[in-house]
């Protein structure tokens, strides 16, 4: 059984056009899935899902999702909010946004260890110095004193992980964690998640266009395209031969770290009207079942 | 540093406008029409005893030699003698600021209550019903002054069904045992409640009414400010901590929302203040605005001089603390 | 994003804006027209006393008297007549000190934020030390200044409340100078004053429309007030502020000589000001 566990799950703009059509995907306890596809996709919308936290503009017509066995679209708001509380997390796109400008650092880390799991002030406090010091911060005791706007992209991001890890999640989403950070920190982070992620057994899924970064943490991947999943596998079998004509085209397009003169090399128009057709094919079946 | 100099760049400008108020009103009331010391003596006065009179009062030197004495008396806090009570400006005009200053902080309070739980439900429930009503009446709150409101008041909560005061600041009939005219807040100090529920009676609607505007116009910004603060990465991200949404807006967009309204709150504030001089008359309050009325009614220039300028003091004061509020109350800028 | 709820609720606020525009210019036209028609249509002589008819309740009320509708005050005047004449003093008011208003403030503020430099120095430093003024305070001292009368009231309302068009034009005329079609103006040769009147006031007028419906409710308020203290024009002449300054001090008494008065001033205040708001909503380019 799958910690997580999405079944056929459809989102739609109000009155509007679909985003995500039947998406189904699992990731199992401890392991890490990757959710790849261009923007617009739909992969950040399948976080966002998950945590219960699409926008008010978006609704969900159909479809299920498991977390540890439970359905969170059937809980009501406050219950659904304190399980994915309890069980998951998120490490957000933009450390400069995610973090509250008025409050400082320490808070921020133990809120929901002393709000929602009841641990003394102390406690959480021991926890938040132990987390900073696993995501290589040093001196914690001054950042956590200290308010965001006193620390770069890089540190913020580092403590963004460790909110993420403090209360022990069973499932993180990690929404393109590295994308606003400077290259040179971009693979700190991931090294810093991928490590983080191995030592505490969480699961994760892991929301990226890159499918380089893809090949170094993850173990299941998913792609799609105009919110439907059109391949899912592993990541070793995608490398080795990608079955869907589109995933292939998309890894041909990813530049190489061993041969980066080779250039990028775009989508072939051929392989989207393809896609395209599914897609439509897709939406007749829908209106006429 | 950029902090001090700010600082004392305000002070100056604000030095400038007193003064510039202070001329203002100097020259204006003295184009009154219609002799003070005239209507100071009984009518068969002879022109003699008039001069006499005006002489006492220095109102028969140049306008400018006038001026003069009258800086020269404010800078050692000497604001002349009030030509109907005889009594030294100061004193009365200090023995009245604080039953104004009561009013006006205890409308403050209920603006502040009033509007922030305005914009705290219309934000919990937005896009609803609720909101709508709620915008409905703060359009409503923000159409009609305060004058109206009191009357407004008046004739439901001191006719209709009378449960407040309509008039004074306490009842007459009452022992007072204080010291200072700070009412409200001695009455505390000595727990004496029975006082102070007497003057909250009579508190209460003057205040409400002075408050009403100032309440949807604080509870309209916040409302905006606080809606678009919830779409913010930070507030998604508390979101799934396992907060409630009611929790969210309290703990995570409040004070960041609240922040841009804080100087619209200041501003408004002085409107308030401005304010109190009807509703006072209004309700018959004992305070500074009665205190005017009477005095311009009565050709008391001294005391019109010196009410007008502590108003202004008052004003520029409030506009100025709030600036300093901002800055300590914004970490960004607390530390820049 | 298209998002079919934003333009259902979009159309639904224009609509309820244009309810809202329609009710209180609606309003404002029947008063304008009664003060007009008010010596043929004021069933009574609104100056005319009569004390064994004093305190005489509205006309749906026991002890009634027949042709005074809403009763008589305490000197047994009638106070629907005395409504109708006082709602002549209340628009003429609204009418030219909001005009007058408007112009000093909108040209001052028009010349501030265009033309900058030392006339914008002087005339901020004006704005700032009249906003350090009680306005309520300062027009009943201009009142005792320039003594009772219709024309006093004007002067001082223009006195007082010019820096509420000459704040918001200053800004916007600020704005709207730092736009490229000035600069493409001025390079086209017009001169500043010339650019200042063919191409920044066009844009600012909406703004000044807007300000200036706020502005005559705002002029109707402090007549009502000023009369309220017994300072507006003589004693004898029915106005709104008067009538309610005399309910006010007998309003345990006699509550309708209080009540419909202020029912006619609360209405005419809150057709400008939502006449005003619902100008703004139509001028906004955001929500046409």
């Amino acid at each position: 059984m799958s910690f997580l566990s999405i079944r056929n799950l459809s989102v739609r703009l109000k009155k509007g056009p679909p985003l995500l059509r039947r998406v189904s995907l699992d990731v199992a306890a401890g392991e890490v899935r990757g959710l790849v596809g261009e923007s617009g996709a739909g992969k950040s919308m399948i976080g966002k899902a998950v945590l219960g936290i699409l926008p008010p503009s978006v609704e969900v017509t159909e479809g299920e999702i498991l977390l540890d066995g439970i359905d969170l679209l059937t809980l009501p708001q406050a219950q659904r909010r304190r399980r994915i509380g309890a069980l998951a997390a998120l490490i957000p796109q933009d450390p400069l946004t995610a973090l509250n400008p008025s409050h400082r650092i320490g808070p921020q880390i133990t809120d929901r260890l002393v709000d929602i799991l009841g641990w003394t002030r102390a406690d959480a406090d021991a926890r938040a110095r132990n987390l900073l010091a696993e995501v290589q911060i040093a001196d914690p005791d001054r950042v956590l004193r200290s308010y965001p706007h006193e620390l770069s992209g890089g540190m913020r991001q580092r403590i963004l992980i460790a909110s993420a890890f403090a209360a022990e999640p069973k499932l993180i989403v990690a929404d393109e964690p590295t994308t606003a950070l400077d290259v040179t920190v971009q693979k700190q982070i991931l090294k810093l998640i991928a490590g983080m992620q191995a030592r505490h057994g969480t699961a994760l899924l892991f929301v990226t266009h890159d499918l380089g970064v893809v090949s170094k943490v993850c173990q299941k991947l998913s792609v799609l395209y105009a919110g439907m999943v059109v391949e899912d596998t592993s990541v070793a079998d995608f490398y080795a031969a990608p079955r869907h004509a589109y995933s292939a085209a998309l890894l041909a397009a990813t530049p190489k770290y061993t041969d980066p003169s080779a250039g990028l090399t775009p989508v072939p128009e051929v392989v989207i009207a393809t896609v395209q057709a599914e897609v439509a094919a897709f939406d007749r079946g829908q209106a006429h079942g | 540093m950029p902090f001090l100099r700010i600082l004392v760049l305000r002070l100056l400008t604000t030095g400038i406008t007193l003064a510039g108020v202070a001329v203002i009103v100097f020259f204006v009331i003295r184009v009154v029409p219609g002799n003070p010391i005239a209507m100071m003596l009984p009518p068969g006065a002879t022109e003699a005893d008039i001069a006499r009179l005006s002489a006492l009062y220095g109102l028969d030197k140049p306008l400018v030699a006038q001026f003069g004495i009258w800086v020269a008396g404010v800078v050692q806090g000497d604001f002349g003698t009030s030509i109907t009570t005889r009594q030294p400006v100061l004193a009365l005009v200090l023995g009245r600021l604080p039953a104004t200053l009561e009013l006006s902080i205890m409308a403050l309070v209920i603006a502040c209550l009033l509007g922030g739980a305005a914009a705290l439900t219309g934000t919990r429930f937005r896009g609803g019903r609720t909101e709508g009503a709620i915008d409905v009446a703060n359009g409503m709150a923000l159409s009609v002054p305060d004058f109206l409101w009191g009357l407004i008041l008046i004739l439901l909560f001191g006719v209709l069904v009378p449960i407040f005061h309509i008039s004074g600041r306490v009842t007459p009939s009452l022992d007072l045992p204080f010291t200072t005219s700070f009412y409200l807040f001695e009455s505390l100090i000595r727990l004496r409640f029975d006082l102070w529920a007497d003057i909250v009676a009579h508190m209460f609607m003057p205040a409400l009414a002075l408050a009403i505007p100032l309440a949807a116009i604080t509870g309209q910004l916040l409302k905006q400010s606080l809606k678009e603060t919830m779409n913010l990465d930070y507030v998604t991200l508390a979101r799934t901590k396992g907060y409630g949404e009611s929790r969210v807006i309290l703990r995570e967009a409040l004070r960041n929302a609240a922040l841009p309204t804080l100087t619209l709150v200041g501003v408004q504030f002085t409107f308030l203040i401005g304010g109190t001089v009807i509703i006072e008359r209004l309700f018959s309050y004992e305070g500074l605005g009665n205190m005017a009325i009477d005095a311009v009614i009565n050709r008391d220039l001294p005391l019109i001089q010196g009410i007008v300028l502590l108003f202004a003091v008052i004003f520029t004061a409030v506009n100025l603390i709030v600036d300093l509020l901002y800055t300590v109350l914004n970490p960004r800028l607390r530390h820049g | 994003m298209v998002d079919a709820k934003a333009i259902d609720g979009r159309s639904m606020i224009r609509r309820r804006a244009g309810l809202r525009l329609w009710l209180s210019a609606g309003w404002l036209a029947v008063l304008c027209a009664v003060a007009l028609l008010a010596p043929w249509i004021a069933p009574k002589d609104p100056l005319a006393q009569d004390l064994f008819l004093g305190r005489l309740p509205p006309a749906w009320v026991q002890g009634a008297e027949p042709g005074y509708w809403l009763g008589t005050d305490s000197l047994g005047r009638d106070v629907l007549s005395r409504i109708i004449h006082g709602a002549r003093v209340a628009l003429t008011v609204a009418l030219v000190a909001g005009t007058i208003t408007c112009l000093v403030g909108a040209t001052l503020g028009l010349m501030a934020g265009f033309l900058r430099g030392w006339v914008d120095i002087v005339i901020s430093r004006l704005i700032d030390i009249w906003m350090a003024f009680p306005p309520v305070l300062f027009s009943i001292l201009l009142i005792a200044v320039l003594g009772p009368g219709l024309m006093s009231i004007i002067i001082a309302i223009v006195v007082i409340d010019w820096t509420r068009f000459a704040r918001v034009v200053r800004a916007e005329a600020m704005t709207q100078g730092a736009m490229d079609y000035v600069a493409s103006a001025r390079v086209a040769g017009r001169g500043r004053i010339g650019t200042m009147v063919r191409e920044i006031l066009p844009n600012v007028l909406p703004t000044i429309v807007v300000l200036l419906t706020l502005e005559m409710g705002i002029a109707v308020i402090v007549e009502a007030i000023l009369s309220f203290v017994n300072l507006s024009i003589s004693t004898d002449d029915p106005t709104w502020g008067g009538m309610i300054a005399e309910g006010r001090t007998s309003v345990h008494q006699a509550w309708w000589v209080l009540v419909f008065p202020l029912i006619t001033l609360f209405l005419t205040v809150l057709s400008f000001s939502q006449l005003g708001e619902g100008l703004k909503d139509r001028f906004d380019p955001v929500l046409r």
